[in-house]
């Protein structure tokens, strides 16, 4: 039985009386693409947040690979090889979507010059694959603030690879999205994943979405795994049918 | 024994000097969000006017004590002209943006205020005798005070109690109160939070004046006062909290005995020592002792 | 800071680094023989210009990141009283030794506190560097070795071992200072089109992100706050030389307001701008003075409320273009 990529045990966070973790346990192998689910407030970004270093959990522990993770910023986990995309994309606004990748770029590589030109031919090369990976092209010399939602969030979660992570966790990448770009931008996402072996862990709200993209589906409420498992078999959950896609009434408790 | 009483006395007094001249410059701050450069320009406004009517109650041959209501009328007026002027006619052009983009809007007023000041009174400094002597003097063991410095240890607590009161028990100042907490809220609750600014406004430059004018018979009224005034304040109001009133009271206490050991102890460090608080302050409790607003820090 | 937007670096548009290289040199030739026909206020007026730019630039560097350093006085002093020291006291009297010891002096004097002011923003920061550069200035005012609240005199610097002629001092000190300002501005246009100026342009947009893209945002802002120190005392060292006399004055926090002033008035598009916006100063500094009195902060004033409202860019806006759309 091999190492899974990302552990994490015993997870628990509170902010005064909101429990937003309680004993979370999950265990992700290299590969897969999971879809984490459930309403808002659920727990979901939470649980992001602290896997890669935003929040500290008031208890438990998060392993990547083996290796403890817990205490460490976010910057160090990046560059363990962990990225991810957010709920409301952050960009820079007022530099074009080429200069966001080069920033991209350059940040992965760690090696800030005082004198290389930020636009030289290899830092371009690299940044224009993943713009074209993204179909992105179009907007290359835009600036971010003109941006529609949808190119935002290709742009954000581009950045992200700029590192060729072994983990991408995407916090709701087609939300803020217009439902016709929806599947659009879902299907450059996962073609532009495609042939990688990346990990992939999306927050997601859309069924749709979450049926056609995931192998295995996390479902959480109130600050706990509720169901676990195959898509089909999680959304058929009598509790997650309750307490997540809302298709039965949550009793009143 | 005697160094010591020296010591808590000097400091009190500059401390109740600090309190007046700063406490105008936390409300602002608290209310506007206006982190006020030319707070001290309306401190040496007042101080100007205060020599102009004082002077004018001497050539009238009024009774001395009328120099006390000059100064009273001096802080009045400036208020009354330049908190339209300013908040009106300039500031409110610039609300809501970033917070360092609206000091410079502040200092660019400083700058023009230093010239205007110098235009219409000119650059000679002008003395306010008649009230130093008004209150006598008093004598403990070899040292001897003014009766005036006392004058404004009163003007502290009389100024601390009636902001205290103005916010905590009128139904303007409770509005205040909400504004400071969130102009975004009181807004949507109905609040006209534009006149609460301006009102906000116009009583911060009322202190500063008022602070000027009655610490005039103190000084030489020449052009430069504003200038060591402004840093001064900033330091209070920072080591005190941006925003808070008990803050200002708190931080002039501790600039004022910091710096009152300074000049009895330690004179090479009279200058700096404020400052040295100041960044002390900033460095392991930016948001002040009494926190209204988070640091920006990482 | 919302109000002076950023431009991005300039790619297709722009000149080619050899073409910087070119115009830089060219622009200091024609410099160097304009002055040589200028009558001597000017050319004084011109290296006060040259040398407080220096501040200036390394100000708009750190405005780049997002903040605005409220207290660069203190490593300007740091940069004049050093020159000044080690002429009087070392016998140091070559000008380039003099300003390369204040730039170094200057980042000795900041180095310490880089990192713990890459921590901080806005007001915060712009007030714990004006507490900083005001504790230096009670320093200076008090400390009688350095001359306290007079400050001390210094004398005529050499060059390269050769005294400089009693007629051609202004000139020569003139040529000197502008050589240093040109080499500084070109370092800077380097730096700021580098993949460091990318970063630093990124921080001030979205330093969350720059985080967690792996980038050490403190590390690059503790890095440019060095920067500019060396800027600054550059700038220090080459004003003490010509106006021979240093004093506390230097770290006061009206001096670092003016240098503050230039920046905002520069913008960020162009690095000669700076050197305008700052001899645009000098000259509102000298013209009102010389004939309306106790106007010239007036003219500042709404020179900065013009700018602040109606060029948020800078007047380097003026002549350059936007890149990029």
């Amino acid at each position: 039985m091999s190492t899974p990529l990302l552990q994490a045990t015993g997870l628990a966070k509170t902010f005064g009386a909101v429990v937003a973790a309680a004993d979370l346990a999950l265990a992700v192998a290299a590969g897969e693409r999971v879809s984490l689910i459930g309403s808002n407030g659920a727990g979901k970004t939470t649980f992001v947040n602290m896997i890669t270093g935003y929040l500290k959990p008031d208890a438990g522990r998060i392993d990547l690979d083996g290796r403890d993770i817990t205490a460490l910023s976010p910057r160090a986990i990046t560059h363990l090889g962990v990225a991810r995309s957010f709920q409301i994309a952050q960009l820079c606004g007022e530099l074009t979507v080429l200069d966001n990748l080069l920033v991209a770029v350059a940040c992965h590589d760690g090696r800030m010059s005082f004198w290389q030109p930020a636009h030289r031919p290899e830092a371009i090369a690299r940044a224009d694959a993943l713009l074209e990976r993204f179909r992105l092209g179009e907007h290359r010399r835009r600036r971010v603030v003109e941006l529609p939602g949808g190119v935002r969030k290709l742009l954000d979660i581009a950045m992200a690879l700029a590192g060729t992570p072994r983990l991408l966790l995407l916090d709701e990448p087609t939300s803020g999205v217009s439902a016709e770009e929806k599947f659009g931008v879902m299907d450059t996402v996962m073609t532009a994943l495609g042939h990688d072996s990346m990990t992939v862990l999306f927050v997601e709200h859309d069924m749709d979405i979450v049926q056609r993209y995931a192998s295995r589906v996390v479902a959480f409420y109130a600050g706990r795994i509720i169901a676990d498992g195959k898509p089909d078999a999680v959304l058929a959950d009598a509790d997650v049918r309750r307490y997540v896609t809302g298709e039965l009434v949550a009793e009143a408790s | 024994m005697n160094a010591v009483v020296t010591i808590l006395i000097d400091g009190l007094t500059y401390a109740s000097w600090l309190f007046i001249v700063a406490v105008g410059l936390t409300l602002v701050f608290g209310v506007l969000k206006i982190l006020n450069i030319a707070h001290g320009s309306f401190y040496a406004l007042g101080a100007y006017a205060a020599a102009s009517f004082v002077g004018w109650t001497a050539a009238l041959k009024w009774a001395p004590g009328f120099s006390i209501v000059a100064m009273l009328f001096a802080a009045v007026a400036v208020a009354a002209i330049m908190a339209p002027l300013t908040e009106r006619g300039l500031l409110r052009f610039f609300y809501g943006r970033d917070e360092v983009l609206l000091v410079l809007v502040t200092y660019a007023m400083f700058l023009i205020l230093e010239d205007v000041t110098k235009l219409v009174w000119g650059a000679n400094p002008y003395y306010v005798s008649e009230p130093y002597s008004l209150f006598g003097n008093l004598h403990l063991g070899v040292q001897t005070w003014v009766g005036y410095d006392f004058v404004l240890v009163g003007l502290a607590v009389v100024v601390g109690l009636a902001v205290w009161w103005g916010l905590n028990r009128t139904r303007q100042g409770k509005i205040t109160l909400a504004v400071i907490h969130s102009a975004e809220v009181a807004s949507s609750m109905g609040v006209n939070v534009s006149r609460v600014y301006m009102l906000a406004f116009s009583v911060g430059i009322f202190l500063a004046a008022l602070g000027g004018a009655f610490t005039a018979p103190m000084i030489s009224v020449q052009p430069g006062v504003s200038v060591g005034v402004i840093v001064v304040s900033f330091a209070v109001v920072i080591i005190g909290g941006l925003g808070s009133i008990e803050g200002a009271a708190i931080g002039a206490l501790i600039v004022g005995l910091a710096r009152s050991l300074a000049v009895h102890v330690a004179p090479v460090s009279e200058l700096f020592s404020i400052y040295i608080v100041m960044a002390v302050v900033l460095m392991f409790r930016p948001e002040g002792l009494f926190q209204r607003t988070q640091a920006r820090k990482i | 800071m919302a109000a002076v937007v950023v431009e991005s670096p300039k790619h297709a548009a722009a000149p080619s680094r050899a073409g910087v290289f070119a115009l830089a040199f060219a622009a200091f030739v024609a410099l160097a023989a304009a002055g040589w026909l200028f009558p001597r206020w000017l050319t004084f007026l011109l290296t006060l210009a040259a040398g407080n730019g220096l501040v200036s630039l390394g100000i708009v560097g750190l405005m780049r990141g997002g903040v605005v350093p409220f207290g660069q006085g203190m490593v300007f002093a740091a940069g004049g009283y050093t020159a000044a020291l080690l002429y009087n006291k070392l016998g140091i009297t070559d000008a380039l030794g003099l300003a390369l010891a204040g730039g170094i002096a200057a980042v000795v004097v900041a180095a310490p506190f880089a990192p713990l002011l890459s921590r901080y923003r806005g007001i915060f920061f712009a007030m714990l560097t004006l507490a900083l550069s005001m504790v230096t200035y009670g320093l200076l005012m008090k400390l009688d070795a350095l001359g306290g609240s007079d400050g001390f005199n210094v004398g005529r610097p050499t060059l390269f071992g050769m005294k400089l002629p009693d007629a051609h001092v202004g000139y020569v000190l003139y040529v000197i200072t502008v050589a240093v300002a040109t080499l500084a501005a070109v370092a800077m246009r380097v730096v700021f089109s580098s993949t460091r100026g990318l970063l630093t342009l990124a921080i001030r947009d979205n330093e969350l992100r720059v985080e967690y893209l792996g980038g050490s945002v403190r590390r690059a802002m503790a890095v440019n706050f060095v920067v500019a120190a060396f800027c600054a005392g550059l700038g220090g060292a080459l004003v003490v030389l010509s106006l021979g006399h240093i004093e506390p004055n230097f770290s006061f926090w009206t001096t670092s307001g003016e240098f503050v002033f230039v920046a905002i008035l520069a913008g960020w598009q162009s690095v000669a701008a700076v050197f305008v916006a700052s001899t645009v100063l000098e000259v509102v500094r000298s013209f009102s003075s010389a004939y309306f009195p106790n106007t010239w902060q007036l003219a500042l004033g709404l020179f900065l409320l013009f700018v602040i409202r109606f060029l948020p860019r800078g007047i380097g806006s003026l002549w350059s273009r936007r890149a990029g759309s």
